[in-house]
């Protein structure tokens, strides 16, 4: 099998046994391209459907054509689309203003955990494409997660299933061993697991892979005529573009 | 930095992945990080990066810091996890797994190895053959791992004496020839001075083999097994009705062989046959007429069988085996010691089933290869030939003839705590379940209060789904039924009551499901809600001992099966509805026959 096959395989393994052993699953898209194609992934498991929620993170300070891309994706792939926010901290005043650490602790990472354990409000995408309140606050036990291996030393300690503590901390120093493609499905109460298909990939293999299936991804990757183009997105205030002609991950498109 | 995206060739380069293991601070990080620099395989700032904290913190700059990126392992100085890294060599790329030689993380230095076709093992010329020299070389073996080079380090601080290498080669061959490994090469090399990692070393003229790198290129790359006999474990089976979807796939990863669309199977343990309709793709122009080892597929069958996650599809006339007890070795590295008269859950494939150890043949010490002579136990990080008896039968196959449907591990509560491969299949034993459950003493049994009440005893599992459905629905039965004049008792089970007890915790499972089957033997209408948890649960309930002759229905809401007892509802249907669907088959089955 050619590398990206074997890539594709076992990332699609991996998905269909959080599907088939978590109740609570649900799967973080950060509109990004590393999540994006996990997110292709998911219906490539699952033939074309994607039976859990995809989870967003607004920061409210999202570049506005990310926020466009998602729903127009969420439209067309008919995805259950869950988008979190801390608005208290919204509401009291919070943004990059604030310096950018404190701003991000807030506006993802404590996001984040309210989304993820229900205490935070969630927003459900309904039929006509608004967002209404999601009537669903059980906390998520199966989390999917786009990190690559090759992102930062810690990631390449990373398991396919790794546990989280209540506190969503990563418990590195012991973390269960994980033999064969037999994966941690039994946890404890109160705890989560974080689910990586994308572990083995770099960041190679997402724009081949990107190029070779032909899937969307948003047009902040690429420059629109500037001169200039986004190597990573987050949010508008925070997230440099770099110089970049690049118009395709192909060059005979 | 600019990114040339229109630059990416597809990757055609052949990938192998490594694993270097050993003892504690023989040099494993050191050799990896070393590599790295040799080959230009690493980004020249993280390099620079790795070279400022080490100015900062007032260290020497060690390669070794390359790899141990976590502030954790640069203070203690050792690697607690199996770090992965991407390194390029002249024939093909690598993945370079370095697995932690330290033997509280004997876990980890596993799930690194457990991914690699091949091993260098390392071991430090000054200490000589250590006690986890020995256990990885073990365990490796164990593994399947067959591809082992030994790299003799720290050369330099030996003078580059030949006569240290010779003697730690004699010592350590003489080890691996007991357990039947026949290492590639020996390479006395200096991880910290680059000798033989990458190129030769001068002060050690006197050896002429190839260097690691060198050794690491002459490695085989594990076939394909496209050609073996077909293994496919269903993963799942889907049937995305709510989105209009009729097609009832079945899930799976092929991990031998090679499946054609029309080809007659059967699934095992189950001995159910019938034929590849077809194999089912997502953004393909046409289907595909074959699948083989190491696709993620979905097929669809001519016929509608009972199949579920578990089995293993196969060609008929190469069947895997199937048998409940199975002699096995293992590795144990679970906190409380593998006993006799436990229960623990065992994972092979996608197959997950209750079993016990039946009998311990013999436990070894892995570092000194002695018996320890315990017949009761396996201690933590022990190695053991034990023969496991299953509640259930399992289909698979013998480790040396596949690898994939010839292996497993364990679970206690709710950790892996040991894994192993299979040497025989042992003829089934007497279906003696290791979960016990109350018995019934009473005179009055069964039959009697049926035929007094009028209707018999039925057990109705309602699976839990998203919205909480399978509540008010089990809510509203009991009071239909309840008025109807039935005898009903409805109960929740939490998934707390479901798990694997800890050794010495009290078994909520067996009292939980003891309830079930004492109720129905006292006539009632049973109704369990049960939490959407592990397959190994969904099975419990309609397995209950003692109860064979009690109709066991369940209820669910995902999924697509067809037997006549496992009712898939659509939970988009109003309350009323899924009321009436079920009490329509549910009705059938508590008629007394005449």
């Amino acid at each position: 099998m050619e590398h990206l096959d074997k890539l594709e395989a076992q990332s699609i393994y991996i998905l269909r046994e959080a599907y088939a052993n978590f109740k609570n699953l649900c799967m973080l898209w950060s509109i990004g391209k590393d999540s994006t194609v996990m997110l292709w992934l998911a219906r490539k498991a699952f033939f074309g459907h994607v039976p859990f929620p995809l989870v967003h993170i607004d920061t409210h300070y999202k570049i506005p054509e990310m926020i466009r891309f998602r729903d127009q994706i969420a439209h067309d792939w008919g995805l259950t689309m869950v988008v979190g926010q801390n608005e208290e901290a919204l509401a009291a005043g919070m943004g990059p203003g604030r310096g950018r650490l404190t701003c991000c602790t807030a506006l993802k990472t404590r996001a984040l955990k309210q989304t993820l354990d229900g205490t935070g409000p969630r927003y459900r995408i309904q039929p006509d494409g608004t967002y209404a309140p999601d009537p669903d606050r059980e906390p998520y036990t199966g989390v999917i997660v786009g990190a690559r291996g090759d992102e930062e030393g810690s990631r390449s300690k990373e398991r396919y299933f790794s546990p989280r503590t209540k506190e969503n901390d990563w418990q590195l120093d012991d973390q269960p061993p994980e033999l064969w493609n037999q994966f941690k499905t039994d946890f404890a109460p109160g705890t989560h697991i974080r689910i990586h298909p994308l572990l083995d990939w770099s960041e190679i293999n997402i724009w081949e892979y990107i190029a070779r299936e032909g899937m969307p991804i948003t047009a902040l990757y690429f420059d629109q005529g500037s001169g200039r183009r986004y190597r990573s997105l987050g949010c508008a205030p925070c997230t440099g573009d770099v110089a970049s002609t690049a118009e395709h991950t192909r060059r005979d498109h | 930095m600019a990114m040339n995206l229109t630059a990416f060739a597809p990757t055609v380069r052949e990938q192998l992945s490594l694993v270097i293991v050993g003892h504690v601070d023989h040099g494993k990080s050191t050799l990896v990080g070393r590599m790295l620099a040799d080959t230009g395989s690493i980004d020249p700032g993280r390099l620079a990066k790795v070279k400022a904290i080490c100015e900062r913190q007032g260290k020497r700059f060690e390669y070794a810091f390359l790899l141990d990126a976590l502030e954790a392992e640069q203070a203690q100085g050792i690697t607690i996890d199996a770090a992965r890294c991407f390194f390029h060599g002249e024939r093909r790329d690598y993945i370079l797994i370095d697995a932690p030689g330290h033997i509280e993380f004997l876990k980890n230095m596993l799930s690194g190895a457990a991914r690699a076709e091949a091993a260098i093992l390392l071991i430090d010329a000054e200490e000589g053959v250590q006690e986890n020299s020995r256990r990885h070389g073990y365990l490796l073996s164990l593994l399947g791992i067959r591809q082992v080079v030994v790299a003799v380090n720290k050369m330099d601080r030996m003078g580059y004496d030949a006569g240290v290498f010779v003697g730690v080669e004699r010592e350590y061959r003489e080890f691996l020839r007991q357990i039947d490994v026949e290492p590639a090469a020996f390479i006395p090399i200096s991880a910290l001075e680059g000798g033989n990692v990458v190129t030769r070393s001068a002060p050690m003229p006197w050896y002429s083999g190839p260097t690691v790198l060198q050794a690491m290129e002459r490695f085989a790359k594990e076939p394909e097994p496209a050609d073996q006999p077909l293994r496919l474990p269903v993963q799942d089976i889907y049937k995305f009705n709510r989105a209009g979807d009729a097609r009832r796939i079945i899930a799976g990863r092929l991990t031998s062989g090679t499946l054609r669309a029309g080809d007659e199977v059967v699934f095992l343990p189950s001995g159910k046959r019938t034929r590849v309709k077809t194999i089912e793709a997502f953004n393909a122009a046409t289907l595909p007429d074959l699948a083989r080892a190491g696709q993620s597929v979905g097929v669809t069958m001519t016929e509608q069988i009972y199949a579920s996650r578990g089995d293993v599809m196969c060609h008929p006339d190469q069947p895997l085996k199937v048998s409940n007890r199975l002699r096995v070795n293992l590795v144990w590295l679970g906190r409380a010691a593998l006993r006799a008269g436990q229960v623990y859950k065992l994972k092979l494939g996608t197959f997950s089933g209750l079993c016990e150890v039946e009998r311990f043949i013999e436990v070894i010490d892995a570092s000194a290869l002695r018996d320890t002579g315990h017949e009761d136990r396996v201690e933590r990080h022990e190695v053991a030939e034990v023969v496991l008896r299953l509640r259930d039968p399992i289909a698979c196959d013998l480790s040396h003839e596949f690898a994939d449907t010839g292996r497993f591990v364990l679970v206690d509560g709710y950790d892996m705590a040991g894994g192993g491969i299979i040497r025989e299949v042992l003829p089934a034993g007497e279906k003696k379940g290791p979960v016990r459950w109350t018995s019934e003493v009473g005179t009055i049994d069964r039959r009697l209060r049926e035929t007094r009440q009028g209707h018999r005893a039925v057990v109705v599992a309602l699976h839990e789904d998203l919205e909480g459905t399978a509540e008010s629905l089990a809510a509203a039965i009991e009071e239909s039924l309840w008025t109807a004049g039935r005898h009903v008792f409805r109960l929740r089970f939490e998934a707390v009551d479901l798990i694997q007890p800890r050794p010495g915790e009290l078994n909520l499972r067996t009292a939980c499901f003891g309830r079930v089957a004492a109720l129905a033997n006292a006539g009632q209408v049973v109704l369990a809600t049960v939490p959407f948890a592990a397959s190994a649960t969904q099975q419990d309930v309609l397995r209950l001992p003692g109860l064979e002759s009690v109709p066991c229905a369940q209820v669910r809401f995902r999924g697509d099966r067809d037997d006549p007892l496992d009712w898939i509802l659509d939970p988009s249907h109003g309350e009323r509805e899924l009321h009436e669907e079920v009490r329509r088959r549910l009705d059938p089955l508590l008629a007394l026959s005449s």
